[in-house]
């Protein structure tokens, strides 16, 4: 059995999941002041006099961490950044002890400028002095050679300094500007995640449940909560994937599909490509900060069921704002759930009289009878939904492809059905449907999907191996792995150990399968020539597993 | 975050799976390190800055613009179709508004493709600057188009196919052709005889560094463009002018081509060369995308920068500004010369032998141009060429006057008891192009 629990803003969702199928669900107030009273209440009205010993792992999936860095409540932590020539450093500043220091390391990873320990030790003692506990180093091109990042560490936990977090070992990927915000951001929340922890394993304890505890994060995968503490900035913005991730059992196995999450105020679109979550290109962006944190691609639209609905010169507009809740709830203004209250007075609660006079009102101005009205604002609904879900896949349609084949051959995304989540799930499926010959469907259980997913995502990781067989060195950065090798080292070696680490990698994390799915997502081999003559090979590898549920679970 | 201070679209495209052969300069590597250090700059993330995925150019794209022998499929590949494409679309985003400022980093390059294709020359297929232009001028209604070629060589293909284009002023600065390939490229090539002074070469000594090469911008290159006043400014964008290039003799840095791209303000930047792929093309395209965009780029540095080692010997310095006179006085006279070049003749004819020193094909080509007051001419090209090929093509320009319409139709009819392989109608004025 695995427990599925998703601390969300108002509410915390609980499901207990067996291997044939969802065995108890439970969703209590979420008291933002008490997280782990909250976490416990859901966690004893799914565990009640169940054999805990039978439960073989929890998954969280929290915005704490979320919170902290949207409302900015973050530790303060120390930033030093070498950066050297190119854009100046200091724009990327971060925090309010962000600082520059001499050290450059070029794009093949040499060294163009040696690192100024003087200025790193001068550093510390003024962290150290204004009671800074954790800071981020970061340099430009550490993932080609992290030596300045090492040095830095070296010197910084040498004068006393507790957690260093460096930006070769949060991501492998290029890019300086969002290293420096992702380092940033895990030294930030370090704190409050190691908090979180140590309270949800204490409260298990005193339950007397030892168990392995998962953190769903934000590419919708998991990661053992110890594991965690290195990479804490992962768990933001998991909050998104954990509904999207409860999609997946009834995603369609053969063909790409959409998954719409239809909240109060908003509809988040994300894209499935045959079960497999289409993931941001670099990383997410949250708040100011654009990131290398894994994470699914997710857009959201400012149209809900509570979404206010005007009419402009004739015209349904419906949202991005909302007033309240809908007429039928209580509300004063006309909403998207007034018109499926008023169309389904059967299949919907709420005060049907109320609903009426809202869609009146808007078929007042529409020259048109409440009921008219109504269907007019669901037409209007889901042609804008369907527009703006259709934008999702064209922009994934048009990231750029830097080879002739993937211009050629490259996938494109046709998603042949819609899945539904939230509150109006199955009211709007039917509406859905008329505008769309795309397949329509709720998700069963939609309720607690988010909780589902937490439950059965499997644990993912990414793994960048960068070779130069004419300096001789393999790297994987994110591992502080280097080591020399022969010129001899080809690309086929390098699919394999980095494979090798994932696999490894994955373990550490907290994967449990004998068989993890293993994908080589990038895979590249140029010979480096210098004079018309062959120097060496340049070979850069990603690898990762893909967001997925793990096996022996069915719902 | 940073915001451009100028709306900028960048098409990227390294082609890493293409290469002429697998140590050819123009190969799978070059921009490699271009992108590891636009990537590790996160210039994409600059608030202003976007990347497009490019369209592939059409046939008929081509064909606003070249003769190819025997057909396009045989002269090019996928790549110089989204090469090509690449500089179309941010074109495109220009003309529509969707961005200020656009640059194509693509490759393979373009500017030695001349008008007639029987394949590669200087690592060119299509002029993909060409086609880009002659793309909007029938899309988006532009007319008079400047294009300043900095790439190290003489833009000949650029300069053969607006040789005869009164509209489209054509300036070239590159390494004195005595001393570099193609050879071409000297003050005294002017245009034809409809267009007279609107191709204007600027050819400098080796070792001719940031001072002289910005110099001549801005005392022969703007002056010139604002008499003309172009609606479009298009820069030939090669990168081979630097310090470090393998294939050249010229001492140019990253900070000076991104200063030259201030000072030039182009409204489309197209790579065209640049060999030296690690010591400059990474620096020199950062420098001109944020140069572009109108981003603070003083802190970019090549490692080996050494002012005082390339500084600009002062012989350079004098001959840089006696080309400069030269060039200049000949486009103050460019009226005066026309009259007395063109005299009384009614046609222009030359003859030449053109070289493909990459595909190694000789071509032996006589054209003719009817010299016309009212329009830009009609031309006709009788083309054969070592690959058995002999192929005949008549261009009718945009605005052809009835009479040089009825002379291109009728040399039109009369090749066909011609000895041709291929007999093709580029015809811009009604963008109609067929084969017989
Ligand atoms: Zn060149
Ligand atoms: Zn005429």
């Amino acid at each position: 059995m695995i427990i599925g629990l998703d601390v969300g803003g108002t509410h915390t969702d609980v499901v207990l999941i067996g291997e044939e199928g969802l065995m108890r669900q439970a969703k209590v107030p979420t008291d933002p002041e008490n997280l782990f009273e909250s976490i416990l209440s859901g966690l004893e009205s799914v565990i009640r006099d169940i054999d805990t010993a039978l439960v073989e792992r929890i998954v969280l999936s929290t915005t704490l961490t979320t919170n902290a860095v949207v409302t900015g409540k973050l530790e303060k932590v120390g930033m030093v950044v070498a950066g050297g020539p190119g854009l100046n450093p200091k724009l990327f500043a971060c925090g309010e002890d962000y600082h520059t220091v001499a050290g450059a390391v070029d794009h093949r990873g040499r060294v163009v400028e040696g690192l100024d320990r003087d200025a790193v030790e001068a550093l510390a003692d003024s962290f150290l002095a204004k009671g800074i506990r954790t800071v981020g180093v970061v340099g430009k091109f550490s993932t080609r050679n992290p030596t300045h990042e090492q040095r830095m560490e070296e010197i910084l936990i040498k004068k006393g300094i507790e957690h260093v977090f460096t930006g070769h070992t949060v991501s492998g990927n290029l890019n300086f500007p969002r290293r420096i915000y992702t380092t940033f951001i895990n030294a930030s929340v370090y704190a409050i995640h190691r908090h979180f922890y140590e309270s949800v394993r204490d409260s298990l304890k005193q339950q007397g449940i030892d168990i392995p505890i998962y953190i769903l994060k934000a590419d919708g995968g998991t990661m053992e909560m110890v594991t965690s503490m290195a990479y804490p900035g992962e768990a933001v913005m998991s909050g998104p994937s954990a509904s999207v991730m409860g999609a997946i059992p009834w995603a369609p196995e053969s063909v790409d599909s959409l998954v719409l999450d239809v909240g109060g105020t908003t509809t988040d679109i994300a894209v499935f490509v045959k079960r497999a979550p289409v993931l941001e290109p670099l990383g997410i962006t949250i708040g100011p900060w654009q990131t290398l944190i894994r994470s699914l691609k997710s857009s959201s639209v400012g149209l809900g069921g509570d979404s206010l609905v005007q009419v402009t010169d004739g015209v349904v507009v419906i949202g991005p704002q909302r007033l309240g809740p809908a007429m039928a709830f209580g509300g004063s203004e006309p909403t998207p759930t007034d018109a499926m209250v008023v169309l389904d007075p059967g299949e919907r609660d709420g005060d049907l009289a109320r609903a009426e006079e809202g869609m009146r009102r808007v078929g007042d101005a529409l020259g048109l009878d409440a009921r008219e009205a109504a269907q007019k604002v669901m037409e209007t609904m889901c042609l804008a939904i369907l527009e703006h879900a259709r934008k999702v896949v064209a922009e994934i349609n048009a990231k750029p492809v830097y080879t002739i084949h993937e211009m050629m051959d490259g996938y494109r995304v046709v998603p042949e059905e819609i899945l539904l989540l939230g509150g109006p799930a199955n009211t709007l499926a039917g509406y859905l449907s008329a505008y769309t010959s795309q397949k329509v469907r709720p998700v069963p259980h939609w309720g607690v999907a988010n909780a589902i997913g937490a439950a059965l995502a499997r644990t993912t990781c990414e793994v960048t191996l960068f070779a130069d067989t004419e300096k001789g060195v393999i790297l994987i950065p994110e591992e502080n792995y280097s080591k020399t090798m022969d010129r001899h080292y080809t690309l086929a070696d390098a699919e394999k150990m980095a494979k090798n680490f994932l696999v490894e990698k994955a373990r550490q994390a907290g994967s449990r399968t004998d068989n993890p799915e293993t994908e080589i997502v990038e895979s590249m081999a140029f010979n480096m020539v210098r004079g018309f003559r062959t120097t060496g090979k340049n070979i850069r590898v990603r690898a990762q597993i893909k967001p997925g549920l793990i096996e022996g679970y069915k719902l | 975050m940073i915001k451009a201070d100028r709306k900028t679209g960048l098409v990227f495209f390294p082609a890493f799976d293409w290469a002429i052969d697998p140590t050819h300069p123009e190969r799978e590597e070059r921009l490699l390190y271009t992108q590891d250090q636009v990537f590790e700059e996160g210039l994409f993330d600059i608030d202003g800055i976007t990347e497009f995925k490019p369209d592939l150019v059409t046939h008929e794209d081509i064909r606003r613009v070249h003769f190819c022998a025997p057909d396009i499929e045989s002269v090019t590949t996928e790549s110089h179709l989204i090469s090509a494409g690449g500089a179309v679309t941010v074109a495109k985003a220009v003309m529509e508004g969707t961005v200020e400022k656009g640059f194509a980093l693509v490759r393979p390059p373009g500017h030695h493709a001349m008008r007639v294709v029987h394949g590669n020359r200087g690592f060119c297929n299509i002029n993909i600057e060409a086609i880009m232009i002659e793309y909007i001028r029938a899309k988006h209604g532009v007319r008079r188009v400047a294009v300043v070629d900095t790439d190290c060589h003489h833009g000949d293909g650029s300069q053969d196919i607006f040789w005869h284009d009164p509209d489209t002023l054509f300036i070239s600065i590159h390494q004195d052709g005595r001393t570099l390939y193609p050879g071409t490229g000297f003050i005294e090539e002017l245009g034809g005889p409809n267009a007279l002074g609107t191709t204007v070469n600027i050819p400098l000594p080796p070792l001719t560094s940031d001072e002289g090469y910005l110099w001549i911008i801005e005392n022969v290159v703007m002056p010139i463009l604002n008499d003309f006043q172009p609606e479009i400014i298009v820069n030939s964008a090669g990168q081979d002018n630097h310090f470090s290039d393998p294939l050249t003799n010229m001492n140019f840095s990253a900070q000076g081509y991104a200063d030259l791209t201030t000072m030039l303000n182009p409204d489309i930047a197209v790579l065209e060369g640049g060999y030296s792929i690690e010591g400059a093309l990474p620096y020199v395209n950062t420098g001109i995308i944020l140069a572009l965009a109108g981003v603070d780029y003083s802190g970019i540095k090549e490692p080996g920068y050494d002012a005082a080692r390339i500084a600009q010997p002062a012989e350079v310095t004098r001959e840089v500004r006696q080309v400069g006179q030269a060039v200049l006085s000949t486009w103050r006279e460019r009226e005066a010369l026309q009259a007395k070049l063109v005299g009384g003749h009614t046609s222009v004819s030359r003859r030449r032998n053109i070289m493909y020193d990459t595909d190694m094909i000789y071509e032996m080509q006589i054209d003719e141009i009817t010299v016309c007051k009212n329009c830009k001419g009609a031309l006709k090209v009788d083309s054969s060429s070592d690959t058995g090929h002999h192929l005949f093509g008549v261009h009718i320009p945009h605005g052809v006057c009835p009479s040089c319409r009825a002379k291109a139709e009728q040399w039109f009819d009369e090749a066909k008891k011609g000895p041709y392989t291929l007999r093709t109608m580029q015809d811009l004025d009604r963008q109609e192009f067929f084969d017989e």
